[in-house]
């Protein structure tokens, strides 16, 4: 055996210590549930739901808004949770993937995203399913196109863009915005 | 009765995966966790002279900054570290002394009580280093590059270069036609979604729970208790799902030393998430020049081929993998000759990444005979038929099945290869050059030996469990649909347990190796079960199977039944509540044939089109048509799935991904998803995936594999569909606009 630590590790709280921000209290109404938090300002909104409000559907994949795992959305639009902080979301109306489901049914994208094997690995898929809600709900995407283009903020390494892209058209044919 | 064997069955994980209920590694929320953020080198080569935690320490809520001079003992050998499938070497041992072999080399762990606050102070820990000089750039060492060492067991034969067939260089001097060039594929990234992370629970009597982003749960297992001197019974490991592997997590990687290190110190839960840029030392798919020179006689037949490689690994350990063979093993030829050369970087060690060295060997060896039937006036794809090969040459063996000629019929009729103009620029659409180009993919057909735990429950109820992964490649569904054709149940009355330590024996998830071992595993247990079962029915009074064999009854529909009389039959229920018994357990080894007398392989041929805006270079691959004989296919939903993924990945290889070196710091630059370009939505249109019938007989259900060999040949064909349209040659990958300057 190599090295042994000396002595029992201790957290150490000496009077010089740097202290931190003190925690805000942040509200945020997620998936139609009224949740009070005591966060450091500097906290995301994507780390508030996956380590604070046990909400781990939504996804860290880059935590710098360039694969979009982590896309909720905050008053129906589509965001980047990674990219924004909880506290200035206070009072906002958040929907994530656990969202979705209602009276155990799941959502039309949800049950197209699995007939169509619109996922391997399933780890973008959360971000996937919510951002073509986003798209859905936006309006502009009319064409194959136009939703490959606006789906472009959605990386999937495991590569099922086609099936990604039948899965939503499927739904937006079924439900025009 | 039921077939679910070879359907398009969707995913028995999906409503999980859709749903958010899935939880990878870094998803285990526990009370009181503790947070640890890595600390990374900013040289490549040296020595850490100093580090000052003090400043990182004194940050309100920090626990303790681990370093080699402050942590728990680990083991201090090299046999303790090398894992299941680590190359010859010396493996990176984290934390463990102050020598620097990398650029981005985890050299501190901070732990603290929330991971900003960790992250904050990861930034405070202060490293003082004495630096010695470095190499990155393979061109610099492409001299020094020494031969890989002959093989010293079957395994290593495996990677090593094939023995020279015939006379090459005589071939090639007296060859009609030749052509001799070198081609490039840069370092490329695995990148899978998730990010590396471990979870560590520690446990009230001092075990761990490890939740692990690994593509081997047992591999992780056996390594850490080597690391640390634990027992198997005190260290479980779990990855019930993977975020994405591609093979990055074939070894054990350094988050879950971390993570157990710091358990083990503050005797407390630990998570340690890396960063997307500290992923980049985890290994890739190395650097590597090819130079192949063919020679072909006028009938348009090969002659000749000379294969030699050069590939990047790292000061400490030899990775390779057989990047020359593929090119005697793919086309008839009586002479052929290989070399393979190593590069020795101050980098991290490289690993397997996606059909590691096929799609590289088939860039390089499937341009050039691209360029040689350019040479000889011949159609790329009459070219190939002509030098098909019935046999593996390399070994002078037959193959137990190869249906490529029938992948390339399908393929160029799917694709309306015949209406290709065979002129380069003569196809336009628009603006647009249009190209056609075509490509061969070869991969191996692998089984490995597995175990397979049955347990029946009297409700006709069956739980199928084995220590293996699914990373994506739908391993859950896929054993499901073969337990429940083998045990005659529905596909909803079986539950299926994988990604645990605990489980009976799997190798790692890679290769693609799984499905056929697997299915295959579930297969023999099952006739076990069957066994079982017919033992309590003859038992029965005026039993219908009294005189029954095993080979002559099959589970169908919750019943035992006579193959040749289907009348004859007891159900599971009656068979078991006879017999008194409420549940029946087997669990099974299946080893693989050992069958060294054939070849055994997949294949696929790759048709694609580019378009090509001639006034702004910008590339688009409009349409793909893969075939591919790979065997039986499963599952026909995420076999093409697998398949597409491939092809996907073709395309980035293409067209797009290249981790670039910064040389003066031996640092990559671009370790994110805004530099490192994978392929996006907008960059994938047409897709087309054909699974041509090939029977096998290599093991019970025919089953050959299928995550490597969609992207084998694909950047090949895509590199001779932009030569095809423009009349430029890119030997070097990616094929960006500025190298095709129009």
């Amino acid at each position: 055996m190599g090295q042994a630590m000396q002595g029992k590790t201790q957290a150490r709280h000496t009077p010089s210590e740097r202290a931190l921000t003190p925690e805000v209290q942040v509200s945020l109404r997620v998936n139609g549930v009224e949740r009070r938090l005591l966060l450091r300002p500097w906290t995301t909104l994507l780390d508030a739901l996956r380590e604070h409000l046990d909400l781990t559907g939504t996804k860290k994949g880059c935590d710098h808004g360039q694969c979009g795992a982590c896309t909720v959305l905050i008053d129906g639009r589509r965001v980047l949770s990674c990219l924004t902080l909880a506290v200035v979301n206070d009072g906002a109306e958040i929907t994530t993937i656990e969202g979705l489901v209602t009276n155990g049914e799941l959502h039309p994208l949800q049950m197209a995203f699995i007939s169509h094997d619109a996922f391997q690995c399933g780890y973008c898929t959360p971000g996937q399913i919510c951002s073509a809600l986003g798209l859905i709900a936006e309006g502009h995407a009319k064409t194959s196109d136009e939703i490959r283009e606006l789906m472009s903020g959605n990386i999937c390494r495991c590569g099922c863009y086609p099936n990604i892209i039948a899965a939503v058209e499927e739904v937006m044919q079924e439900a025009p915005p | 009765m039921a077939l679910y064997i070879g359907t398009a069955t969707s995913r028995i994980d999906g409503f999980a995966k859709v749903t958010g209920a899935a939880k990878y590694a870094a998803e285990f929320n526990v009370p009181n966790l503790a947070y640890g953020s890595v600390v990374t080198s900013t040289i490549a080569k040296g020595r850490i002279a100093g580090i000052d935690r003090s400043a990182a320490l004194n940050v309100e809520g920090v626990l303790d900054v681990l370093t080699h001079e402050h942590r728990p003992a680990m083991a201090d050998n090299d046999q303790a570290y090398h894992d299941e499938v680590a190359p010859a070497g010396s493996p990176f041992r984290p934390l463990y002394n102050g020598r620097i072999m990398f650029n981005g080399q985890p050299i501190a762990l901070v732990v603290a009580e929330t991971s900003e606050i960790a992250r904050f102070a990861a930034s405070l820990v202060q490293v003082e280093y004495e630096t010695d000089s470095h190499i990155t750039d393979m061109y610099r060492e492409r001299e020094g590059a020494n031969s890989v060492k002959p093989p010293a067991n079957p395994i290593e034969a495996l990677f090593t270069p094939p023995k020279t067939r015939g006379r090459p260089e005589q071939a090639l001097a007296a060859a009609a036609v030749r052509h001799a060039s070198e081609y490039y594929v840069p370092v490329e990234h695995h990148n899978p979604m998730e990010l590396y992370a471990s979870t560590v629970i520690y446990e009230g009597n001092g075990t761990l729970t490890v939740y692990d982003k690994t593509q081997g749960v047992q591999n992780v297992q056996r390594y850490l208790c080597g690391v640390f001197g634990m027992k198997p019974e005190d260290l479980r490991v779990m990855s019930p799902f993977v975020g994405g592997g591609f093979g990055s997590g074939l070894r054990p990687q350094f988050e879950v030393v971390l993570a157990v290190l710091a358990a083990r110190a503050l005797q407390r839960s630990v998570r340690v998430v890396l960063t997307r840029p500290q992923m980049y030392v985890l290994g890739y798919r190395p650097a590597m020049i090819q130079r192949i020179d063919l020679g072909a006689n006028t009938g348009g037949t090969l002659d000749a081929i000379v294969h030699d490689a050069i590939t990047v690994t790292s000061q400490y350990e030899d990775y390779f993998r057989q990047e020359t063979g593929w090119s005697g093993l793919l086309y008839q030829c009586a002479n052929a000759k290989y070399g393979h050369k190593l590069a020795r970087l101050d980098l991290a060690t490289p690993c397997d990444m996606r059909a590691p060295s096929a799609p590289t060997a088939h860039f390089a060896l499937e341009s050039a005979m691209d360029e040689l039937a350019i040479a000889l006036k011949l159609d790329p794809l009459q070219f190939r038929l002509r030098c098909y090969s019935e046999r593996d040459q390399n070994n002078d063996r037959p193959f137990s099945s190869k249906a490529l000629r029938e992948c390339y019929r399908q393929g160029a009729e799917a694709f309306g290869w015949d209406k290709r103009n065979p002129e380069p620029r003569a196809m336009r659409d628009g603006s647009d050059l249009v190209g056609w180009g075509m490509a061969t993919g070869m991969w191996e057909a692998l089984q490995m030996p597995i175990t397979v735990r049955i347990v029946l429950g009297a409700n006709g109820h069956a739980e199928v469990a084995c220590a293996t992964s699914d990373i994506g490649t739908g391993t859950y569904t896929i054993m499901a649909q073969v337990a429940a054709e083998m045990l005659g149940l529905p596909l909803d009355n079986i539950s299926i347990k994988l990604g645990d330590s605990s489980l009976p024996g799997s190798p790692v998830e890679g290769g693609s190796w799984i499905a056929a071992s697997v299915s295959n595993g579930i297969a023999t247990t099952a006739e076990s079960i069957r066994d079982e079962l017919l033992r309590l029915a003859k038992q029965m009074p005026d039993s219908p199977l009294a005189n029954a064999a095993s080979n002559e009854v099959a589970l169908v529909d919750g019943k035992l039944v006579g193959k040749d009389d289907p009348s004859r039959s007891v159900s599971i229920a009656d068979a078991m509540r006879h017999g008194s018994v409420d549940r029946i357990e087997q669990e099974k080894t299946t080893n693989p044939a050992n069958d060294t007398s054939r070849a055994h392989n997949t294949h696929a041929a790759v048709f694609a089109e580019v378009k090509i805006d001639e006034q702004l270079g910008v590339i688009r691959v409009t349409r793909v048509v893969s075939a591919v004989a790979a065997g039986r296919i499963l599952n026909t939903k995420t076999a093409s799935s697998q398949i597409l993924g491939g092809v996907v990945w073709g395309i980035g290889m293409a067209l797009h991904e290249e981790s670039v070196i910064d040389h003066r710091y031996g640092r990559f630059m671009n370790r994110n998803f805004a530099e490192y370009h994978v392929p996006v939505n907008a960059d994938i249109h047409d897709i087309r995936v054909i699974f041509v019938d090939e029977p096998d007989d290599s093991n019970p259900l025919g089953v050959k594999g299928l995550g490597e060999i969609g992207i084998v040949g694909v950047a090949a064909a895509i590199a001779n569909a932009v030569y095809h349209a423009t009349g430029k040659r890119v030997r070097d990958l990616p094929i960006t606009l500025d190298k095709l300057r129009l």
